[in-house]
């Protein structure tokens, strides 16, 4: 396990560095998928391109309108910031459930996102808060909604020489709650059966004016799942309203038989845990009335 | 001969003698040492679980610029049967028998070099069905992984997997089932578990222009190294010098070789120092792990809860080469109780998965996790409590066991008696939460130990073993000897010596090391006290009967007539070259009468119906130890034990797919707990002397992985209603019961 170590101190140095490169370079941010991935044999790239000496990559800017999080800064470092934890405590959820403190330090949303796991556990949440992927290449910028940001497990939209700079999220209003919920068979240290991330907005009444479910880990991108949003919309969140939504989930969810589960058992505790997410970001979103 | 006497140092918690250097990260460890002029080595592995090897070609590999030595099994000698086996696993001759099976080395001047020749050896082969279950590999008509072989103690039917059978058997069970008003009949499964030391298997292994083969490696006995890798090289065991690093956890695993006597063979061809380093992949694919087991099982029972009749038939995977543990767990399985009528059959069954290892008290987790199931069904039955079930038929001083000898005393009543009177028996339970309690034997071993004790010039204190310390033994050998000489504790230098140091001593395993290698060094340490007497005859100018040795100090005995202030230890040690040299004291014995070791565990778990997910809320561990002799260490061993206990119930398992390869290599899908999956494990000891030893010491390490099995599966019983006969229970496992409790 050998590569050569590029830092570039602006998107068109990374961007010139990853054209020139092609497949033979990689973006490095926190490396914790890809060094593991290199050790395993499953990657080896001849050139990393460190992704966080480029500023722009290691924002975190809470706006009126939006909160853009650069695509490298560290898990840790989003959790420490009172205010992200306070607008976005779902996403902040899932974020932190990523690996052990140790992980925490280096690890990033943007990486959790390139590495197009089906598992990843950021994913759910980001599509959930409708977040927008702000794409850098040698044609300059584009945008991808995070939800169509994969296209399999492994590869991204991400063409030659692009890399993905930010994730804007647009800024939950008071009215609005997020949770993130997964299943895994231990208590930590472990990957997603199923992940569940959603984000909703009650009105004075309690009736659910908004809402968007996405599923992780039963598919093989990340599912925006619709059919159960709708399920929510227009009445308050009741036993039925969340029996609904539990079996769109479950009718919405794609999972394969693996090792980590028979798809059967993936599709009901997709049910289960997107009754219990929605039950949190209800009654996180009536607080905020 | 276990004395009453009150203990000064016995019993304390002293700071381990090892504690700075493994908090530093200083400890060296197997991969650790790099000698000058050292290159890598690396193993070509089995693509296949089943094949015949029709050739392999390893000159495109020797071709490559760097790579200095390429070793297959035709390098190894193949003409001593008792190590057969052993040398075929460590590289595969004519048949590979397992995915992952070592086929040949390279050594190379860096590993990513010996990684890529590895690409360059062509090998091969015609792949065969892979037999991946015990029913696959009993079934007629199922391929036969070794033709040849025939089973032993058994009558000869033909080609088969089952190496191997035995039976014990006592009365008349069958016909004793009729006075009985219950009979439970049933089947339980286990599947194979790795023992998930946190150290992978390494070493560095220099032969020498003489022949001569120096090994460091990390293993539970450098004694076991070497005598493994003289027998597999064909070579006298005094041409290899053992020196054992610290070892990160060996749990039964480390006690046998897979890269020594390889490195070997490439540094005799290379002329250069080989460090071999397993990556974690390939422990879980190609170390030892324990064999899944299938026991179907058969105890009938008075309306009054007194077991009259039991059977049981088990098979046990012992992987790719004969050799599971079934005898122990045959020999275990009804060991916790005392009835008359039983009849017990075990076989040994060959299949393609890796060829076992000892882990932790091998066999005996498997079948009691079917006895302890099975009892508490049957007091569920009998409705009466589980506790006053096992107490109705606990082993005691004199119950004969099912293979022969009758136990001195042991402590099953009490440790049962010690969970009914803790608080967790009584404590109230929360929703969705249930309470199982299941108790544990094992037999403990003692075996071969030595020591010296070497007294130095100012009265302090070296005790050369050589045991590698797992568990805190050096705590426990530095106790014992300032014990015996009256001296601190921290005056003591507790050493892990090498074969050519240290007198012959067999494995860190079975339990045995506080307990033989204690005794040992005990005895070695009494030698000093009685040559300390002599001295200070000499320096008394008395006859030697007139000096006694008490508390560190030689005294004028009582009655004597001498008026003498007392010599200390240190005194006398200063005098030392004026009264005859140096003093040290030898010891080996080959040690009987290991006190087995029973224990009760309760468990409380909490189920999630709706995910079918099992969190263990509470836990206790009862165990009587004999005599702990350093408690922290044995609550520690207690808790370690109860751990992978728990991970074995609930969601170890190995997975394969159809063609043999294990799907989870990797600590993400091997499921083991870690520390936040487990509540504090409440390690109570108890004391029941082991009367063979002179402190009562009993062995401690192995019993706590006994009885967590059953104690969770019957919390999980309690808490949902559903029995799981077969492990793992995990999550999707119990939540398809559950749903299908639900419909019935
Ligand atoms: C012990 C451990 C535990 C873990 N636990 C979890 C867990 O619980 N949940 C979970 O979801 N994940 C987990 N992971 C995986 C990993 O930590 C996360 O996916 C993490 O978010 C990756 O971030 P990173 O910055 O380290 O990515 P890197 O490893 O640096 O990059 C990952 C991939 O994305 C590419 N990439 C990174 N940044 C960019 C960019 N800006 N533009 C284009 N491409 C980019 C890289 O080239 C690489 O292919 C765990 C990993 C470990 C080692």
């Amino acid at each position: 396990m050998q590569a050569g170590f590029e830092q570039p101190r602006t998107i068109e140095e990374a961007t010139a560095l990853l054209q020139k490169h092609g497949d033979a370079a990689r973006p490095f941010a926190g490396g914790t998928d890809l060094l593991v991935q290199m050790r395993g044999g499953m990657r080896s790239p001849d050139i990393l391109v460190d992704l966080k000496r480029i500023p722009e990559l290691g924002q975190l800017e809470i706006g009126s309108d939006e909160i853009v999080i650069g695509a490298a800064c560290s898990t840790a470092s989003l959790r420490e910031n009172a205010e992200l934890v306070r607008l976005l405590p779902g996403l902040l959820e899932a974020a932190e459930l990523i690996g052990s403190e140790q992980i925490q330090g280096r690890s990033s949303i943007g990486g959790n996102l390139c590495n197009a796991s089906p598992a990843a556990d950021s994913v759910p949440a980001l599509v959930a808060n409708s977040a927008v992927c702000s794409v850098a290449g040698p044609d300059g910028r584009r945008d991808v909604p995070a939800a169509e940001f994969s296209t399999g497990p492994g590869s991204t939209v991400l063409g030659s020489g692009e890399l993905l700079v930010s994730l804007r999220v647009p800024r939950p209003a008071p009215d609005a709650g997020d949770a993130y919920l997964r299943f895994i068979p231990r208590s930590e240290m472990d990957i997603a059966v199923v992940g569940v991330g959603v984000a909703l907005t009650l009105d004075a009444d309690g009736t659910c004016t908004a809402a968007r479910v996405a599923l992780g880990a039963v598919g093989p991108t990340v599912i925006d799942a619709t059919t159960a949003a709708t399920a929510l919309l227009g009445g308050p969140i009741d036993t039925a309203a969340l029996e609904r939504v539990s079996e769109a989930a479950r009718e919405a969810a794609r999972p394969i038989d693996d090792k980590r589960g028979t798809a059967a058992y993936r599709k009901h505790v997709a049910g289960v845990l997107t009754r219990r997410t929605v039950e949190i970001a209800a009654r996180r979103a009536a607080e905020g009335n | 001969m276990s004395e009453d006497r009150k203990f000064r140092w016995v019993g304390t918690r002293p700071i381990r003698h090892d504690g700075i250097d493994k908090v530093t990260g200083r400890a060296q460890f197997g991969a650790d040492l790099s000698l000058p002029g050292m290159i890598w080595g690396k193993l070509l592995r089995s693509p296949h679980a089943h094949a015949r090897i029709v050739s392999i070609d390893t000159s495109a590999a020797e071709a490559i610029d760097g790579v200095l030595a390429v070793v297959t099994a035709t390098d190894l000698p193949d003409d001593d049967p008792k190590v057969a086996d052993l040398a075929r696993n460590i590289l595969a001759r004519e048949k590979v028998l397992y995915h992952g099976h070592a086929i040949a080395a390279v050594a190379a001047t860096s590993a990513a070099l010996a990684e890529r020749a590895l690409d360059a050896i062509t090998v091969e082969y015609e792949v065969l069905k892979p037999v991946l279950s015990l029913e696959a590999a009993l079934a007629s008509g199922a391929p036969i992984l070794d033709e040849a072989r025939r089973p032993k103690d058994m009558e000869d039917t033909g080609p088969t997997n089952i190496a191997a059978r035995c039976e014990f058997s006592r009365g008349e069970p069958e016909s004793a089932f009729a006075q009985a008003d219950v009979v439970l009949e049933r089947s339980y499964e286990t599947q194979m578990v790795h023992q998930g030391y946190i150290e992978p298997h390494a070493c560095v292994v220099q032969t020498k222009e003489d022949g001569l083969i120096e090994i460091w490696c990390c293993t539970q006995g450098g004694f076991a190294v070497r005598s493994l890798t003289a027998s597999v090289l064909g070579i006298d065991t005094s041409r290899v010098k053992v020196t054992p690093s610290e070892i990160g956890g060996g749990f039964g695993g480390k006690t046998t070789v897979y890269l020594e006597p390889v490195a070997a063979l490439l540094s005799r061809k290379s002329g250069r120092p080989v460090k071999m380093v397993m990556t974690r992949e390939e422990v879980f694919r190609a170390s030892g792990p324990a064999g899944g087991a299938k026991i179907d099982l058969k105890v009938g029972a008075t309306r009054d809860g007194r077991i009259v009749a039991g059977t049981a038939r088990m098979w046990m995977e012992a992987g790719g080469f004969p050799g599971s543990p079934v005898q122990a767990g045959a020999m275990c399985i009804f060991s916790p109780y005392d009835f008359d009528h039983l009849f017990i059959e075990g076989f040994d069954v060959v299949l393609n998965k890796p060829k076992v290892a000892a882990y932790r008290a091998p066999g005996a987790p498997q079948v009691t996790f079917a006895i302890e199931s099975l009892m508490d069904e049957l007091a569920n039955e009998l409705e009466i409590d589980p506790i006053d079930l096992r107490l109705a038929n606990a082993a005691k001083e004199g119950t004969q066991l099912p293979y022969g000898p009758r136990f001195k005393a042991v402590g099953m009543i009490e440790t049962l008696e010690a969970a009914r009177a803790h608080p967790h028996y009584a404590a109230p339970l929360g929703k969705n939460q249930g309470r199982g309690m299941a108790v544990g034997f094992w037999f403990n071993n003692g075996m071969n130990s030595s020591a010296d004790v070497h007294l130095t010039e100012d009265g302090t204190a070296v005790v050369v073993t050589g045991n590698p310390d797992i568990g805190g033994s050096r705590a426990s050998m530095a106790i014992m000897c300032a014990e015996e000489l009256g001296i601190d504790v921290e005056k003591v230098r507790p050493v892990v010596a090498d074969t050519e140091t240290a007198g012959y001593t067999d494995v860190t395993g079975g339990s045995r090391v506080t307990f033989a290698t204690g005794w040992a060094v005990i005895e070695a340490s009494r030698k000093i006290a009685s040559e300390l007497c002599i001295r200070a005859a000499k320096i008394w100018d008395c006859d030697v009967e007139q000096v006694g040795f008490s508390e560190g100090h030689c005294l004028p005995v009582e009655g004597s007539g001498l008026d003498h202030a007392p010599l200390s230890v240190a005194d006398i040690a200063k005098q030392m070259a004026r009264t005859g040299g140096p003093i040290n004291g030898q010891a080996q014995l080959n040690a009987r009468g290991a006190g087995p070791a029973f224990a009760t565990h309760l468990c409380d778990v909490e189920v999630d119906p709706e995910t079918g997910k099992v969190d263990v809320v509470r836990y206790t561990a009862i165990q009587d130890v004999g005599r702990a002799i350093h408690p922290s260490y044995v609550e520690g061993q207690i808790q370690g034990g109860a751990a992978q206990g728990i991970g074995w119930a609930l969601n170890e398992e190995y997975v394969f797919d159809e063609a043999g390869r294990l799907e989870n290599p990797g600590f993400l899908d091997y499921r083991m707990p870690v520390a936040s999956d487990l509540p504090m494990i409440d390690a109570v000891i108890v004391e029941v002397p082991n009367p063979t030893h002179p402190y009562g010491v009993r062995g401690v390490g192995e019993t706590p992985i006994v009885p967590p099995l059953a104690a969770v599966a019957n919390a999980v019983m309690a808490a949902t209603g559903v029995r799981m006969q077969s492990l793992p229970i995990s999550p999707p496992r119990l939540l398809e019961r559950l749903l299908g409790a639900g419909d019935v």
